[in-house]
């Protein structure tokens, strides 16, 4: 009987492991909750398809596509709606296989570059003219590869900047936020005298928020043209001192204990490094402008009580960046899948050109905090959000150079290297020298 | 490349599955029906057709298919390109590979050791016949019921060193990086996947336990045997077929874990929880490269394949008889 009973046990268990482990391994690229205008996310032979990631930007998307299909009966868009990781895992192999859909969300840089190599994505300067003459100009280069455009800004621009909690700020005597380098590490110091543990918050586990600081760090002191050579193939920017630099500084910032000793396990998507400013825990934070609508949502009196400071990142004395770059996410961009017949192509460009940013896409943005990355988008903007978004707006339009973050402008594999031995270096386990070779090595 | 998640996941599993005998049952209930009896009526082997299938569809046929990819080059774009054994020199030379495979058995290990004198003192506690025993185990199966995703959202917010559970009590001591420390995020990790795996594999015991013939107890108290002797000289050997299939079944398992250290850590911070299982997710679908990403997919099966084989010729599966056989 005994023998039955192990059997029996052996084989359900045997069977629930193997479920489970495929379960595991496929739950993180399943579809996450495939709702749509038509359903089923199948363009229709005159319509057109989209992939839609949700959050900050999907109720203007979602308002925008459902407004075109009511308008449009005869090409009517379907829509579905994924998260950020599960989108980014899925698309790929999508698109790699001919199942994209018409319209393909991406962030540009080096995926785009992928797409353009492999023929996967049409080419759209000519066809949306009307559209590209609308957009800040820092940001429509972006889209482009070799001077042709693939891929048009559809929703905000994301600008990284410092936010700063005023209170925390003047409690340890600081009147404003750090203007250079030197009186960062300065308020770090007079913070950590007044009692704040973690003078800045860092979400370490998410891994990009790190990347935001060597990215300005190297920006600042060699200026836009050091990333521009590594990210057209020269590999052997890597070793510029500047570089060297950066992550010297990084260490030299853990050191002094600016991040406190609990970051390690702070993710973003949580908002559990804005939850430190909002709750008077940290005074500073570099992050994108897309988390401004986290501070709306979860701490409105907070920011209605005027406690939330912003301020660009600081120079380095000596340092040859200009002052006005800029790094983060231009926009999203929508690029037109090659694999669609083209009639779909046809209504998916229609809908490019007519059917995004007018009055109700703009106000859309523009009520959950965005900037959106028309010209004439400054008119929009009232009320509480005003100031905050005019000056995310101005400084997206005044900097010299907008650049794309390096893990999406470098091909995914670079990207994970730059993203693994980046956590290294604030954990002080590899040194400077180790990053740059690791880094080099991978193409 | 999924398809080496699920080669890897739906084929490691096996050798726990064909070590039970499909006639097992039939033998089992039917004592007399011959152990060896040739000729005896028995249920057709056709009936094992459309398992055989399911089996060679989802897990044959992907692992092939994740063995040829490894000696490719392909970003999941364009068409994959065959470079020979370049991935495989790539992926064995590199130090996060090497570190994955040793996180990978570290944590089989622990996990083994830890789960395995609680679950059986558990499982044995739990076999008792007294009324507080079954309200207590329904308690401890509660972890049975979640699934590893939201177990693992729950402990990631409790261990939260900002707003975790020291705020919540006051306790400072509660208060650290849990799973952002390099030297706490797997001991973190372990008493997770500890506090879910334990309540099954006592489950398992409790089962085992309770088809212990009393007898042996009663003819052991005549003879003077106390408590402790009991249980190391009757309960341990009679639980000796369990501890083989819960062993297996923690091995294979740990080394095909995956979800709960996704959710939890990421594999960080640095790659100090980055076992196999994510080196290889990472890679596939981080870093796009699907040749190395099936490189480490190859291992983990075939480590997943000798580890059961091992462990089954070295626990005699072969003349697993009995062990109640003159009792």
């Amino acid at each position: 009987m005994m023998r039955t009973r192990m059997a029996v046990v052996g084989a359900v268990t045997a069977t629930t492991l193997a479920l489970a482990a495929c379960g595991g391994g496929a739950q993180p690229s399943g579809p996450a909750g495939a709702t749509g205008g038509g359903g089923g996310g199948q363009a229709g032979a005159n319509g057109f398809s989209a992939w839609v990631l949700t959050g900050a930007t999907q109720t203007t998307m979602k308002n925008s596509l459902e407004q075109w299909t009511q308008a449009h009966a005869d090409a009517p868009a379907t829509a579905e709606y994924f998260a950020n990781d599960s989108y980014k895992e899925k698309i790929r192999t999508a698109v790699g296989s001919g199942n994209a859909p018409t319209l393909i969300w991406s962030w540009a840089g080096g995926t785009l570059k992928d797409y353009v190599k492999n023929k996967n994505v049409v080419d759209l300067t000519a066809s949306t003219k009307t559209l590209q003459d609308r957009i800040v100009p820092s940001v429509m280069e972006t889209g482009k590869v070799d001077g042709k455009v693939y891929a048009v800004p559809n929703n905000n621009a994301q600008p990284v900047l410092m936010y700063t909690n005023k209170e925390v700020l003047s409690k340890a005597g600081i009147n404003a936020a750090p203007k250079t380098y030197a009186e960062l590490l300065d308020q770090v110091q007079k913070l950590k005298s007044a009692g704040v543990d973690t003078p800045i918050a860092l979400a370490g586990q998410s891994l990009w928020p790190e990347l935001m600081w060597i990215e300005y760090l190297v920006d600042r002191q060699a200026g836009d043209q050091l990333f521009k050579k590594i990210a057209n193939g020269d590999p052997s920017a890597w070793d510029d001192p500047a570089m060297i630099d950066g992550l010297t500084k990084i260490q030299e910032l853990v050191k002094a204990g600016a991040f406190g000793d609990k970051y390690g396990s702070v993710t973003a998507d949580s908002g559990a490094d804005a939850a430190l400013i909002h709750t008077g825990r940290s005074a500073m934070m570099l992050q994108g402008a897309w988390v401004y609508g986290t501070f709306l949502t979860d701490a409105p009196d907070f920011v209605k009580a005027g406690k939330l400071g912003w301020a660009p990142f600081p120079t380095i004395d000596g340092g040859k960046g200009d002052p006005s770059n800029v790094y983060g996410n231009p926009s999203n961009f929508w690029s037109v899948s090659a694999s669609a017949t083209p009639a779909q192509q046809q209504a998916a460009i229609k809908y490019l050109n007519e059917g995004m940013f007018n009055d109700n896409y703009l106000n859309d943005l523009v009520a959950g905090g965005m900037v959106p990355v028309t010209s004439d988008a400054q008119s929009k903007f009232t009320g509480e959000q005003k100031e905050f978004l005019t000056y995310a707006f101005d400084m997206t339009k005044n900097a010299k150079n907008f650049q794309l973050s390096w893990d999406q402008a470098l091909s995914p594999a670079q990207s994970q290297a730059i993203l693994q031995n980046l956590g290294q270096i604030f954990l002080n386990q590899i040194t400077p020298q180790q990053f740059v070779s690791a880094v080099k090595a991978v193409k | 490349m999924s398809t080496s998640t699920h080669g890897a996941g739906a084929s490691a599993p096996a050798p726990a599955a064909e070590r039970v005998d499909p006639t097992a049952s039939w033998r089992g209930s039917r004592p007399r029906g011959g152990r060896n009896g040739v000729g005896t009526p028995g249920p057709s082997v056709w009936l094992a057709v459309p398992a055989l299938l399911f089996f060679a569809f989802f897990a044959i046929i992907p692992l092939l298919g994740v063995v040829v990819l490894s000696f490719m080059q392909w970003d999941g774009l364009g068409t994959p390109v065959f470079i020979g054994a370049d991935n495989w020199i790539r992926v064995l030379a590199d130090p996060v590979a090497q570190n994955g495979l040793k996180l990978t058995l570290l944590l089989t290990v622990a996990t083994l050791a830890i789960q395995m004198p609680i679950s059986i003192l558990l499982g044995v506690f739990m076999a008792g016949t007294q009324k507080y025993r079954a309200f207590l185990s329904v308690l401890y199966f509660l972890p049975l019921l979640f699934s590893a995703a939201a177990v693992g959202i729950a402990f990631k917010a409790l261990m939260d060193p900002n707003f975790g559970l020291g705020r919540a009590f006051g306790l400072d001591w509660l208060n650290k990086d849990w799973l952002g420390r390099p030297g706490l995020a797997m001991p973190a990790l372990l008493f997770v996947i500890c506090w879910c795996f334990i309540p099954f594999h006592s489950l398992l015991y409790q089962g085992a336990a309770r088809q212990i013939p009393v007898t042996l107890y009663e003819a052991a108290k005549i003879d003077g045997a106390g408590r402790i002797s009991t249980f190391f000289h009757i309960t341990l050997p009679q639980l000796r077929n369990t501890i083989i299939t819960s062993s297996t079944l923690q091995i294979v398992g740990t080394l095909t874990s995956f979800d709960l250290i996704f959710i939890m850590t990421g594999g960080g911070p640095g790659d100090a929880t980055r076992v196999m299982p994510l080196d290889m997710y990472l890679r596939g679908f981080r870093a796009y490269d699907m040749g190395a990403a099936s490189v480490v997919g190859v291992v983990i099966a075939v480590l997943g394949l000798l580890i059961s084989f091992l462990l089954n010729t070295l626990s005699g599966n072969t003349k697993m008889d009995s062990q109640m056989e003159g009792a």
